[in-house]
C-alpha cells in the first residue's frame, strides 16, 4: 500500500482513447452470413466464448478462405462492458488477413498493446485485463472449430496468470532457477500477478485454480525437501535401485521434456558403478539420433545436469 | 441542462440551506466545543438544536443516545464489534443474525468477526419479493443464544423495505438486541423509534442532502455498547474524538428537512420515479425488481436484457446522466452484488442491472431527457449485443 493506492481511481479514466473510441464506434461490429462467406469462397466459422467470472460474452465470425486458410473477413457481437467491446473489436482487426495458424499466435497482451495510445501506458486498468483475455479465448475457440478439434488441445497448459499469460511450469522454474522467495519477485521476473492481481492469493475479484502464494510455498517446500534428501544420504551410499530412481527422475523432469520439444528422446540403457564413478549409458531416439550436437552440447548438458542435481560422480556415455 | 444525477442512493447533493447553516462554523464559530473559553462554548446552543432536530426526526426519547460519528459504516462497525466485545467481557459466546442483502459495512464486518474471532453469524436469506421475513427470522433466532439481530430497514440496490417493525418487535420479545441500518430509509419513509423498538439504528447525512462524513448511531436507553474509538470524554464516553460541529449542525438540519419533505418525496418524487419506471418497462425485455408498494419512492433497479450494466452506464455518462450498477464488471470485485445473489431472480441480472435513484431535487425535465437517452442507449447496445436476439 502506498499513497497512489490509497484512493481508488475512476475506472474509466484509465481507459485509453482507443478503448473509448472503439467502445463508442466499434469498427467490426456485426455478423457474417453463410451467403456472404460463400461469395468470398470462404468457410464461415462462428465461435462463442464467455467469461464466467464477469458474465461477459462474445461471438466471433470468421470467413476463412477455403484455399489459403486465411481469414478474409471477420466481425463480432458482444455482451460486455466497454473494455470487452473494445478488446473484441481490436481482436477482430488483428485476425483479418492472417491464416488460422497465424492468429493462434495472437494473445490478449497483443490485443491490449494494440489498444494503447502510447506504448508505455496500459490501455485498460489492471482489473479489466480479463476482458482482453476473453478476446484471446474466443480466437482459440474459433480456431478449434475450424480445425475440428477440442479447444483444450490448443490451450496452454495450466495457465496461472491469464492477463500476462504465465503458466504454472514457468513460475515453478523461475522460483527454482532464481531462488525466489516472495510473490513480488515472481511478478518482477514473469509479470504474473501484475495486472488484475486475482492470481496472487484467494479473495481477489476472480477465483483461480492456482495462486502465486501457494505455488511459491509448495515449490519452496519441494526445494527444501530436495535439499534435505540430498543431505540425508550420500549418493555413493545409496542402493543401485535408489541411484537408478534418482537418475530416472532427473531425466523425466529436466532432460526428456526439453528433448521432446525438438522431437528427440533418450533412453537409459544401464547404470553401473565404476570405482568412485557412476556410469550412465544412454541411447538417443527420434530427432536426437544423428543430431550434430548429440555427442557434444546435448551430452554435456545431460552429464552436467546429473552432476549438478544428482551427484558429482556421474559420467554419461552414449551407446 | 448539463448533467442529470440519478444516483441518490449513493450520495446526494447537499441542500443549499444545509450548506448555509454549516458555513459559520468553519471561519467564525470554530472553537473546540470542549474548550472552556467562549470560542468553545458559543457553539453549544447550535449543537443542542442539531441534536434536538435529530431526536425529533427519528422519534428518539430524550433518555436515549444519538452518537455523532463519521458515517454509517462507523455506526454499523460500532454496533457489531461493540456487541461482540461486550460478549467477550461477559465471557459469553456471541451469535449474530443478519441478512444476505446487507450493506458491505455489515456483511464484511460480520465476516471479519467470524473469521478472526470465531463469532457465529447466521445470514438470513430473502424471499422471492426480496424481503427478510418474520418467519425466516423465527426459524433462526435462538432465545438465550442469539446476541444480536441486525437487519437493514431499506435495501440500497432495490429500495425494498423490510418489515422492520415486526422483525424488531419479535426480536425484543425474545430478549435479543436489535439493530437496523436505516441509511436508505431515513428521509424516504417515516422512521420512528417510538414505533420500532430497535436498540441501535444507524444513519448517514449524505444520503439525505447533508454533508458527506457525518453519521449517527442511535442507542436506546439502558442498552450498552463498547466504543469503537476510545479516548476523550466526547459523546458520553461512547465515541471519542473532537466533535465535528459544522457537520453535526448540517446533519441536524438535513434530517429535519428530510422529514419535512417526506410527503413531497412520496408523492412528487414517486410520480417522477413511476414515470421513468413506466418508460423503462415499455421497452421490450426489461424488468424492474420489486413491487413498487414495497419500495422507497426514489429507487428503480432495472434490468435490460442483453446489455451489460457498465456498458449502459458508459452511454448514460456520455450523455451527462449518472446512475449506478450492481454489475460486477464495473467494480474491483467480479463477484456479483450480494443483493442480486441473495434474490436469485435471474442469473443475468447481476450483469444487466442498472439502478436509478432520484431525490427531491430531480426535475421532470431531467426525467424526460433520461427517458430519451435510455431509449437510445438500449437501441445502440442491443445492436452490439451477442446475447440479445430481439424481443422475447
Amino acid at each position: 500500500m502506498a499513497k497512489n493506492d490509497l484512493l481508488g481511481g475512476s475506472l474509466w479514466d484509465n481507459y485509453s482513447n482507443k478503448v473509448a473510441d472503439r467502445m463508442d464506434h466499434p469498427t467490426y461490429l456485426g455478423l457474417i452470413t453463410e451467403a456472404e462467406a460463400e461469395a468470398l469462397n470462404a468457410r464461415l466459422v462462428i465461435a462463442d466464448w464467455g467469461a464466467e467470472s464477469c458474465g461477459d460474452a462474445v461471438r466471433l465470425y470468421w470467413a476463412v478462405d477455403k484455399v489459403s486458410d486465411r481469414i478474409v473477413k471477420a466481425s463480432f457481437k458482444s455482451f460486455g462492458c466497454g473494455t470487452a467491446i473494445a478488446s473484441s473489436d481490436m481482436m477482430v482487426e488483428l485476425c483479418i488477413g492472417k491464416t488460422v495458424d497465424e492468429v493462434l499466435e495472437i494473445t490478449n497482451l497483443d490485443v491490449e498493446k494494440s489498444l494503447r495510445d502510447d506504448p508505455d501506458t496500459p490501455a485498460v486498468p489492471p482489473q479489466k485485463m480479463h476482458c482482453s483475455v476473453m478476446a484471446y479465448d474466443v480466437i482459440k475457440q474459433a480456431a478449434a472449430i475450424y480445425k475440428g478439434v477440442e479447444k483444450g488441445i490448443l490451450d496452454d497448459d495450466e495457465m496461472v496468470c491469464e492477463c500476462a499469460r504465465v503458466t504454472l511450469k514457468t513460475i515453478q522454474e523461475v522460483i527454482r532457477i532464481n531462488d525466489l522467495t516472495t510473490v513480488e519477485e515472481i511478478t518482477d521476473y514473469t509479470k504474473a500477478g501484475a495486472f488484475c492481481k486475482s492470481c496472487i492469493r484467494p479473495g481477489g475479484h476472480e477465483q483461480k485454480k492456482y495462486y502465486l502464494v501457494d505455488i511459491l510455498k509448495e515449490t519452496r517446500a519441494q526445494m527444501d525437501r530436495e535439499v534435505e534428501q540430498k543431505k540425508e544420504l550420500p549418493f555413493s551410499s545409496r542402493s543401485s535401485f535408489q541411484k537408478m530412481r534418482m537418475i530416472e527422475n532427473h531425466f523425466d523432469a529436466e532432460i526428456r521434456p526439453l528433448l521432446h520439444k525438438d522431437g528427440g528422446d533418450v533412453v537409459i540403457l544401464d547404470i553401473k558403478d565404476q570405482g568412485e564413478s557412476t556410469l550412465v549409458s544412454i541411447s538417443y531416439k527420434g530427432a536426437c539420433m544423428g543430431c550434430g550436437s548429440a555427442l557434444t552440447g546435448t551430452l554435456s548438458f545431460i552429464e552436467q545436469g546429473l552432476k549438478d542435481h544428482v551427484d558429482e560422480s556421474i559420467r554419461v556415455s552414449v551407446e | 441542462m448539463e448533467r442529470i444525477y440519478l444516483d441518490s442512493n449513493a450520495t446526494t447533493v447537499v441542500d443549499p440551506l444545509v450548506k448555509q447553516a454549516m458555513e459559520p462554523f468553519f471561519c467564525q464559530m470554530y472553537g473546540n466545543p470542549n474548550s472552556l473559553h467562549r470560542f468553545g462554548t458559543e457553539t453549544h446552543p447550535y449543537m443542542s438544536i442539531a441534536l434536538d432536530r435529530m431526536y425529533t426526526a427519528i422519534g428518539a426519547d430524550d433518555e436515549d443516545d444519538i452518537i455523532i460519528n463519521g458515517c454509517a459504516t462507523e455506526g454499523n462497525n460500532t454496533v457489531l464489534k461493540g456487541v461482540f466485545m461486550d460478549s467477550l467481557v461477559k465471557g459469553e459466546p456471541c451469535h449474530i443474525i443478519t441478512s444476505q442483502i446487507e450493506h458491505p459495512s455489515v456483511l464484511k464486518t460480520c465476516q471479519y468477526l467470524e473469521e478472526a474471532h470465531g463469532v457465529e453469524v447466521t445470514y438470513l436469506p430473502v424471499d422471492k419479493a426480496g424481503l427478510v421475513t418474520l418467519e425466516t427470522l423465527k426459524a433462526h433466532l435462538i432465545p438465550g443464544k442469539t446476541t444480536l439481530v441486525s437487519i437493514m430497514w431499506a435495501n440500497n440496490e432495490t429500495g425494498l423495505i423490510n418489515p422492520i417493525k415486526e422483525l424488531a418487535e419479535y426480536t425484543k420479545e425474545q430478549g435479543v438486541l436489535f439493530h437496523t441500518d436505516a441509511v436508505q430509509a431515513l428521509g424516504k419513509i417515516p422512521v420512528s423509534l417510538k414505533e420500532v423498538p430497535a436498540d441501535y439504528l444507524t444513519f448517514s447525512a449524505h444520503k439525505f442532502h447533508g454533508p458527506i462524513g457525518a453519521g449517527g448511531l442511535y442507542i436506546r436507553n439502558s442498552v450498552s455498547i463498547t466504543p469503537l474509538l476510545h479516548g476523550g470524554e466526547q459523546m458520553g464516553h461512547k465515541r471519542a474524538g473532537t466533535v465535528n460541529v459544522p457537520f453535526m449542525v448540517g446533519m441536524g438540519l438535513a434530517m429535519e428537512l428530510a422529514t419535512e419533505h417526506l410527503d413531497f418525496l412520496n408523492k412528487e418524487v414517486g410520480r417522477l420515479r413511476d414515470k421513468l419506471e413506466d418508460a423503462i418497462l415499455n421497452l421490450p425485455d426489461t424488468m424492474v425488481i420489486g413491487d413498487r408498494k414495497n419500495r422507497t419512492h426514489n429507487t428503480i433497479l432495472a434490468s435490460f436484457r442483453g446489455i451489460e450494466g457498465e456498458a449502459f452506464l458508459w452511454d448514460l455518462n456520455k450523455n451527462g446522466i449518472a446512475a449506478s450498477t450492481g454489475s460486477a464488471c464495473s467494480s474491483e470485485d467480479l463477484e456479483a452484488d450480494a443483493t442480486f445473489q441473495a434474490m436469485d431472480l435471474d442469473n443475468n441480472l447481476s450483469h444487466t442491472g442498472v439502478r436509478f435513484s432520484l431525490s427531491r431535487f430531480t426535475t421532470e425535465e431531467e426525467i424526460d431527457k433520461s427517458i430519451d437517452v435510455i431509449n437510445k442507449t438500449v437501441q445502440r447496445l442491443r445492436a452490439i449485443s451477442s446475447t440479445y436476439m430481439g424481443e422475447q
